[in-house]
């Protein structure tokens, strides 16, 4: 019961974030200032754990091609297909609703609990459009982050597979562009707006409604964590089976 | 003027408040006092709009409140000026962001009309040369200030405070109480006053309500309080040393 009352709660809170908007003035400024946050401040860790996948990935498909009529160009083609379909979008998304995800509710917790949000009420302000509006708009930038973590993911794996004495570059290069499927890339990306719209809004949904002190902050922000990261691998497997299958 | 007729509000099975019923009157510190746990901060949120009672209601000014369109309740709540207990600044920004931000969010102001409306009122709260620190670089004394500065910047009819001097020594406490007095005169505001601080009471409490287990159980002025029967608001006002003191002075005194 009480799960399906948070469900309501959450969908009220998502309607209520595009009522009475902030003056573009002040909004302007707030979403430039949560693209630095989120997505900005998220490069070098989304870079960081892309490229190693990428090479890890790499490494683990060429010791397990043992059979020697596969061509050594399926690294080349199994780092594209799993970095492209899988790891970027949603491994990295995981990492986010950790990093990012945390960042939103301590943050909004925060403000709960020093009465900032009362505050903001009190003077007639629509505080869930001021405070979560801004960080859903940044949060459309997300792709942009993605695409370079499918690109740096792809070069570790050519890295790793290519220094490592795997296979030649002209191999990977190979398996990279044999039977290229463009609609991966939509479906990545598709994939990627809406775990950005829950990485948004679920942490928000959890700072903002949390009751307590600074120890309730630090529980609502795991807890933040871990349904997120639920919601994006059930919407995950939906959207696979929805769009791929 | 604040008129409050006959308010009930409940939290589940919690009857917080009991049907209170109060005038407050504009220029004047009204202040309503009673321990923890008594229904002061929801009673003030209530007075707020930010909780809604579920019996009675609350006339600002000939304006019943819960009457009004959601457009008039917004307008409503510009007219009103909040100092909450923990100060309640954004920890992101300045101290003129802070106060420059009801401007920025409901005026068209030029920014130099809002810069000169920022300092004329951070002069009026003896604030100067802190525009540029931030909240955790000030006092609480200082941040008491800046709250009173904000909530006063949009020229409000209505001013609140939750326990506006918790936390604060006693010589900083006497110089915010001051303030709001000052404030509320000057302006002709209708100012709400949570406290449970004594030397509050003496100093600024023109009407004061005595709220208990969510029922009003006394209302008078600071020179009633102290000759009151009622065994309730007597325990809780002489419950320090001091005032036990002062008063034993004043039977003798009398006798």
């Amino acid at each position: 019961m009480n799960y399906l009352a948070s469900v309501g709660s959450y969908a009220i809170m998502v309607r209520e974030v595009f009522k009475k908007p902030t003056k573009w003035r002040i909004m302007k400024s707030l979403i430039l200032k949560e693209i630095d946050e989120l997505i900005y401040g998220s490069l070098g860790i989304i870079v960081f754990i892309s490229f190693f996948i990428g090479a890890v990935v790499a490494i683990q498909t060429a010791l397990n091609l043992t059979n020697p009529i596969i061509p050594r160009s399926l690294i080349g083609f199994a780092t594209r297909q799993s970095v492209i379909l899988e790891f970027a979008p949603t491994f990295v998304s995981i990492i986010m609703a950790g990093k990012v995800g945390s960042y939103i509710t301590s943050s909004i917790g925060t403000m709960r609990v020093t009465e900032q949000i009362d505050a903001l009420e009190v003077m007639g302000v629509n505080s869930l459009n001021y405070l979560v509006f801004p960080k859903i708009i940044a949060m459309l930038f997300y792709p942009f982050a993605i695409a370079i973590s499918m690109y740096v993911g792809i070069f570790g794996g050519w890295l790793a597979g290519v220094f490592g004495g795997f296979l030649t570059s002209t191999d990977f290069v190979t398996g990279l562009q044999s039977e290229f499927v463009p609609f991966h890339i939509a479906y990545a990306f598709i994939k990627t707006l809406i775990f950005a719209f829950i990485i948004a809004t679920i942490p928000s949904f959890h700072g903002f409604y949390m009751k307590g002190g600074a120890l309730e902050v630090g529980k609502a922000s795991t807890t933040s964590f871990v349904w997120t990261s639920v919601v994006i691998i059930i919407l995950n497997y939906l959207l696979t089976q929805l769009l791929l299958g | 003027m604040i008129e409050v007729d006959n308010i009930h509000k409940s939290f589940g099975e919690a009857h917080v408040l009991k049907g209170i019923s109060t005038t407050f009157e504009t220029g004047k510190t009204n202040l309503v006092i009673g321990q923890s746990g008594s229904g002061k901060t929801v009673f003030l949120k209530c007075l707020l709009g930010l909780f809604t009672p579920e019996e009675g209601s609350i006339i600002y000014d000939g304006k019943r409140y819960s009457e009004l369109t959601d457009d008039e309740k917004r307008d409503l709540r510009q007219e009103m000026g909040m100092v909450f207990q923990g100060s309640a600044l954004f920890d992101s920004m300045t101290v003129e962001g802070n106060v420059r931000f009801p401007l920025e969010m409901f005026t068209k102001q030029p920014k130099s009309e809002m810069e000169d409306r920022v300092n004329t009122v951070l002069k009026r709260v003896n604030l100067i040369d802190a525009n540029n620190k931030f909240p955790s670089e000030i006092s609480g004394g200082m941040q008491k200030r800046v709250a009173i500065a904000r909530a006063i910047v949009m020229n409000p009819k209505y001013l609140f405070c939750d326990e506006p001097n918790s936390g604060l020594d006693p010589k900083t406490a006497i110089l915010i109480d001051d303030l709001i007095k000052e404030i509320t005169e000057e302006y002709d505001i209708t100012t709400v006053i949570n406290t449970h601080d004594m030397n509050s009471v003496m100093q600024i409490g023109e009407k004061i309500l005595f709220l208990k287990n969510g029922y009003k159980e006394w209302e008078g002025t600071k020179n009633e309080i102290f000759k009151t029967d009622n065994e309730a608001v007597t325990n809780f006002v002489y419950s320090s040393d001091l005032f036990k003191k002062v008063r034993q002075m004043y039977i003798e005194e009398r006798n």
